[in-house]
């Protein structure tokens, strides 16, 4: 269904964008203010990486792709299906221990010891397998030393949105989210949560890539289209996308320009 | 291959289409029978899983099941533990779910009497129950077995609901349906399309149940 939507927006003049869902808060404000600055539309689909990646093989109609890794644009861009030299790291994922409001479990004077109280029966965490942030999650876990008492507690939420829902909607106890979601003004509202310090785990850099699957779909405003997609991915480099990029969650490695590397 | 998954899955599938059965029984039996005028409404809301997307009846329940509602309440309080995260959760999912791929064959084979026999039965001082019980239900065998037959092949395929309120654990709430999904979001097609074949096989046979016995080619009880 979104692919329809997605592929008509593109006709009509902008462009569409595959994004993370951590960047559901940040990306809609950073694509406002673009839109506002120059008149170009950009439309965005929020979702999985792993998801889009795979779709992206098989020619879904994106001119810009933000993944919550590095691996998946690099594999893109690997194949073909994306503008070589384009492949820009944006921003650094930071991990919380999120608990809702009323829980009667204090996670910013605890941290990691906080998991261990009989109160939290379950904790939410994106899927280990697929997701960089499940991936994050049991990284910290285990680098704690927590994660074999607290394995039987955890349950898997398909993306980080999801594991943020299971805690939201109080199913789940506790939920190792993203900072990017728990910044969101719904979340913030909803629930306390403690920043896992950043040397826990791989840092989870993601990393954005021009497409070229737009060839596909969009013969008659190929050039355009693509340039579109270049000025808004510039716009994210600028300082004013950069500081949208911080103010919602996102840090950035010292070295943040560092040389695409190809697998 | 996932047999862990694959056998959660039968396991849901044969629970929930047994409890199905009895659950639908008095339902159908109302609905074919029943002289309510409302009827229509009750008829309408079984059929909404039909229509529904299922996120819409995961995200309910997993609203229903948390600990901001009565029923959430309800049970942790009984049980000591959530309901979400559960096979008792998939359990109460898929009934819902499933529920009109249940009632609806019964319904429609329990119209399909022939009102006469039941006339006959009241006029030999059979109750309603023994009506039921010895007239309508054989006579109706076809809409039974394809009763069972759909809510267990549609629980074994489900997928959204699953999704929804099961928090992908492996034995307890990771179905076949969700692992294929795994796997590919896994990029690990080959596992993935193990699964599916299988489930594929799996469903057709057990539709191709369901029509055989519509078309006659077997059943105990009509006649040739």
């Amino acid at each position: 269904m979104s692919f329809f939507l997605a592929a008509s927006a593109a006709r009509a003049a902008g462009i569409t964008v595959a994004a993370a869902s951590d960047l559901k808060f940040a990306l809609p404000e950073i694509a406002a203010h673009y839109e506002k600055q120059t008149g170009n539309k950009v439309s965005i689909t929020f979702g999985s990486s792993g998801n889009f990646y795979a779709q992206i093989q098989n020619g879904a109609p994106f001119d810009l792709f933000f993944s919550a890794d590095m691996a998946y644009p690099r594999q893109l861009e690997a194949a073909g299906l994306a503008e070589p030299g384009t492949l820009y790291p944006y921003g650094v994922g930071r991990l919380v221990l999120w608990v809702p409001k009323n829980s009667p479990v204090d996670v910013a004077r605890r941290g990691w010891d906080a998991l261990r109280d009989p109160a939290i029966r379950k904790i939410a965490i994106a899927n280990p397998r697929h997701a960089p942030y499940g991936r994050a999650a049991v990284a910290a876990l285990k680098s704690a030393g927590i994660y074999d008492q607290v394995a039987a507690k955890l349950v898997y939420g398909e993306n980080i949105s999801q594991a943020a829902q299971f805690v939201d909607s109080g199913n789940a106890d506790a939920g190792l989210l993203a900072l990017a979601l728990a910044l969101s003004p719904h979340m913030q509202q909803a629930g306390k949560f403690w920043s896992v310090p950043a040397g826990a785990h791989p840092p989870l850099e993601q990393a954005a890539i021009v497409l070229r699957s737009s060839h596909n779909v969009d013969r008659f405003a190929v050039t355009h289209t693509n340039e579109a997609a270049r000025a808004f991915l510039e716009f994210v480099k600028s300082p004013a996308g950069r500081a949208l990029l911080e103010k919602h969650g996102f840090s950035f490695l010292a070295q943040a320009a560092r040389p695409a590397k190809t697998p | 291959m996932n047999l862990q998954a694959l056998l959660l899955s039968l396991r849901l599938a044969a629970v929930v289409s047994v409890l199905l059965l009895g659950i639908s029984l008095p339902l159908a039996a109302w609905l074919a029978f029943g002289r309510w005028r409302g009827r229509f409404l009750l008829e309408a809301l079984v059929a909404l899983p039909l229509v529904l997307p299922p996120t819409v009846l995961g995200f309910y329940l997993l609203v229903v099941m948390g600990p901001r509602t009565p029923f959430g309440r309800l049970w942790q309080a009984l049980f000591g533990h959530g309901l979400a995260f559960t096979f008792e959760g998939l359990v109460v999912g898929s009934l819902l779910y499933s529920l009109p791929f249940a009632v609806q064959p019964l319904v429609s084979a329990f119209r399909g009497v022939d009102r006469s026999l039941l006339d006959a039965s009241f006029v030999l001082g059979a109750s309603r129950l023994r009506t039921f019980r010895r007239v309508i239900l054989p006579l109706s065998f076809s809409g039974l077995l394809t009763a069972l037959v759909l809510s267990f092949a549609h629980t074994l395929g489900e997928f959204g609901v699953v999704l929804m309120v099961g928090g992908n654990l492996p034995g307890i709430t990771r179905t076949v349906s969700i692992a294929i999904y795994d796997s590919a979001q896994a990029l690990d097609y080959g596992a993935a399309n193990r699964l599916a074949l299988l489930l594929l096989l799996l469903s057709f046979s057990s539709l191709s149940v369901v029509y055989a016995v519509n078309r006659r080619v077997w059943s105990p009880w009509s006649p040739r």
